[in-house]
């Protein structure tokens, strides 16, 4: 168990590409951190700088008290769980898990003991003489994740774990590896480009975009003050409605179309804005705004209205028992539910 | 599953006849006549021939010249083999880790692989020239009198050398793709979880590369014993008297040169026995074993 500190840590890869800009943050002790943010943002890249995978560029990365930048994968007493899981295919499962430990001289009756310990956690014992090849993708993930927790490492790194299981898999897996984490209160490191996984599994969300940090925070401040259109469009499904507005002088908020919201204009602005609002913060049949709905979205608990408001495409969403249909309806603002972002850098005002 | 019919019977055999007659024609007609003729003394000049029984085989198992032949052909496909293997790896391995120049390295590494078994020879004769080959020179600074054509040891070695330095493109080949195919994340399992390369490569990679790498075993054995035929013609320079040779070229001298068709038909016959069972130990291990998906 370690506390993991990067400092300006950089990637520019030997063709020029800069993976990830200069970066500061720490990762305390225990804390289940999620890197999250789309294809392409940097944040695999950061996750294998960590393992040691791949070679730092720049800045200096400590897990522990220790400076690692330099030392091997093996030596950093770290323990990483695979997209495609990357069990050994020659291997069985229980060898697949103890080889990490083999490899550090623990005798083999320890190994052992660790190895049913784990198996039985994850409910692996009848397995452990079968190759990875007989397994179900879901054994799999876990035999990956065993082979995690036998080493008992300082630190947890997961690379999109769960993204080659199904939908129903997914879920029940995520919170088994949550429920995991947290037992063994190893520190973790969660890299996904799913924002349900991000906000429903982390103590703290990074938000990655072209090879930035965006955001830092936990789930619930992500969701409440986005620190940008682009956190408050990727988190939340479905995303943040971002719609292109004016403040005049006298701080009357007006769409670029016309209309007026009924909302109160931020102190220090005025000019061009960008306005979001959440799809939940809206009531529908008050109020004087008219939504212009053109579809409805069945989603079970609730139901998505998407259609135009002030001519910009907008999306409501309801709770199961309001019904709802096509056609121009009035809907109110929640009070206070209103967000402000800069139209130069898309930033929060 | 599904089976496709044909509604005419004789279509399919049509269908076959080529592949067939090929068969037939090179391969179970010459088998054959050679199982008929090993049982019959022939007469050098083409007057007939007499039937001698199994003579031709007590022949061959008595022959202290033959089981010299046996023995070096042992030796030699033993020692091609585990060097063109050992070398293509070491060097497969090796170009895996390039990262720039990959593509010219593997290229010149594979032309060797576009050159004729003869042609190989005869590089290997001027390498090895008495009095230019730089081969000869070079041994000659360590005080080693080199004598191809001349000394046995000295013609084995040569002949060794050039069969080895032909055979490593293909088995290079072979590896540089089979170690491409291992999912780059399970290296990187393999990175965190073992610290030591020379471990990693004999754990995780080698294991891995073990379909590939029996499967070339088996095509060095039949190279070795087989297709260096041009090779040893080459090298021994037309004077079989005190050199090496294989048993392959044992047959076409003691046929061809020495108008002994009986016994060479004989060995020819045992040559096609030790293919069979090389064969069906091949497809058994390979059926069995060594497939892990």
């Amino acid at each position: 168990m370690a506390q993991v500190a990067l400092e300006g840590i950089h990637k520019v890869y030997p063709n020029g590409f800069e993976a990830v800009q200069t970066c500061s943050f720490v990762i305390q002790d225990g804390e289940f951190v999620v890197l999250v943010g789309p294809s392409g943002c940097g944040k695999s890249t950061l996750l294998r700088m960590i393992a040691g995978l791949e070679d730092i560029t720049e800045g200096t990365l400590r897990i522990g008290d220790r400076v690692v930048n330099d030392v091997d994968p093996a030596d950093r007493n770290i323990a990483m769980v695979f997209q495609n899981y990357a069990l050994y295919p020659h291997m069985t499962v229980a060898k697949n898990m103890g080889y990490g430990l083999k490899n550090r001289g623990i005798s083999k009756t320890e190994i052992d003991a660790k190895v049913q310990e784990a198996a039985k956690m994850l409910n692996l014992t009848d397995y452990l003489d079968r190759r990875p090849s007989q397994l179900s993708g879901g054994q799999r993930q876990r035999v990956a994740m065993g082979r995690a927790i036998v080493r008992q490492p300082d630190l947890f790194l997961f690379d999109e774990p769960l993204s080659n299981l199904d939908a129903k898999l997914r879920n029940q897996m995520r919170i088994e590896v949550r429920a995991l984490q947290r037992r063994l209160g190893t520190t973790a490191v969660y890299v996904t480009h799913d924002q349900v996984e991000a906000m429903t599994m982390a103590d703290r969300i990074i938000v990655l975009n072209g090879g930035r940090i965006e955001q830092i925070g936990t789930p619930k401040e992500i969701y409440s003050t986005p620190a940008s259109t682009f956190v408050a469009s990727f988190m939340g499904a479905p995303p943040m409605n971002v719609l292109n507005a004016t403040v005049s002088s006298d701080k009357h908020v007006t769409l670029d179309e016309g209309l007026e919201l009924p909302v109160a204009a931020p102190a220090a602005s005025s000019g061009p804005i960008l306005v979001g609002i959440r799809p939940e913060d809206l009531t529908l049949g008050e109020g004087t705004t008219p939504f212009d709905v053109q579809i409805v979205e069945e989603l079970g608990a609730q139901r998505l209205l998407h259609g135009t408001l002030g001519g910009q495409a907008f999306s409501v969403s309801v709770n199961k028992d309001h019904e709802a249909g096509t056609g121009t309806i009035p809907v109110s603002i929640t009070p206070g539910a209103v967000h402000f972002f800069s139209r130069e850098d898309g930033f929060r005002i | 599953m599904k089976r496709a019919g044909f509604t005419n019977p004789w279509l399919p055999i049509l269908l076959l006849v080529p592949q067939l007659s090929i068969i037939v024609v090179f391969f179970y007609w010459p088998a054959a006549w050679a199982i008929q003729s090993s049982f019959y003394l022939q007469d050098p000049f083409g007057f007939g021939s007499t039937f001698v029984g199994a003579e031709n085989y007590t022949d061959i198992a008595q022959s202290i010249e033959y089981r010299k032949v046996a023995w070096f052909t042992v030796y030699f496909t033993a020692i091609v083999t585990f060097l063109s293997l050992s070398i293509a790896l070491l060097l497969a391995v090796k170009a895996d880790n390039v990262l720039r120049g990959a593509k010219t390295y593997r290229t010149l590494l594979m032309w060797v692989y576009a050159i004729a078994p003869p042609v190989a020879g005869f590089l290997g004769i001027m390498f090895f020239d008495q009095s230019h080959g730089p081969l000869t020179r070079f041994f000659g600074f360590f005080g080693w009198d080199f004598k191809l054509g001349v000394d046995y040891f000295d013609t084995a070695t040569a002949m060794i050398i050039v069969a080895v330095w032909k055979q490593i493109p293909v088995n290079f080949i072979f590896f540089l793709s089979g170690l491409q195919s291992i999912p780059r994340s399970v290296r990187e399992a393999a990175l965190i979880d073992n610290n030591s390369g020379f471990r990693r490569f004999w754990d995780v990679t080698f294991p891995l590369l073990a379909p590939t790498a029996f499967f070339l075993l088996i095509i060095n054995i039949t190279y070795a014993m087989f297709d260096t035929f041009g090779i040893i013609d080459t090298m021994m320079k037309g004077e079989p008297g005190a050199n090496p040779m294989t048993l392959v070229y044992k047959v076409y001298l003691d046929g061809f040169r020495g108008n002994d068709l009986g016994g060479s038909s004989a060995q020819s016959v045992v040559l096609m026995v030790l293919v069979l069972v090389l064969t069906i130990f091949q497809f058994r291990l390979i059926e069995r074993r060594i497939h892990y998906t």
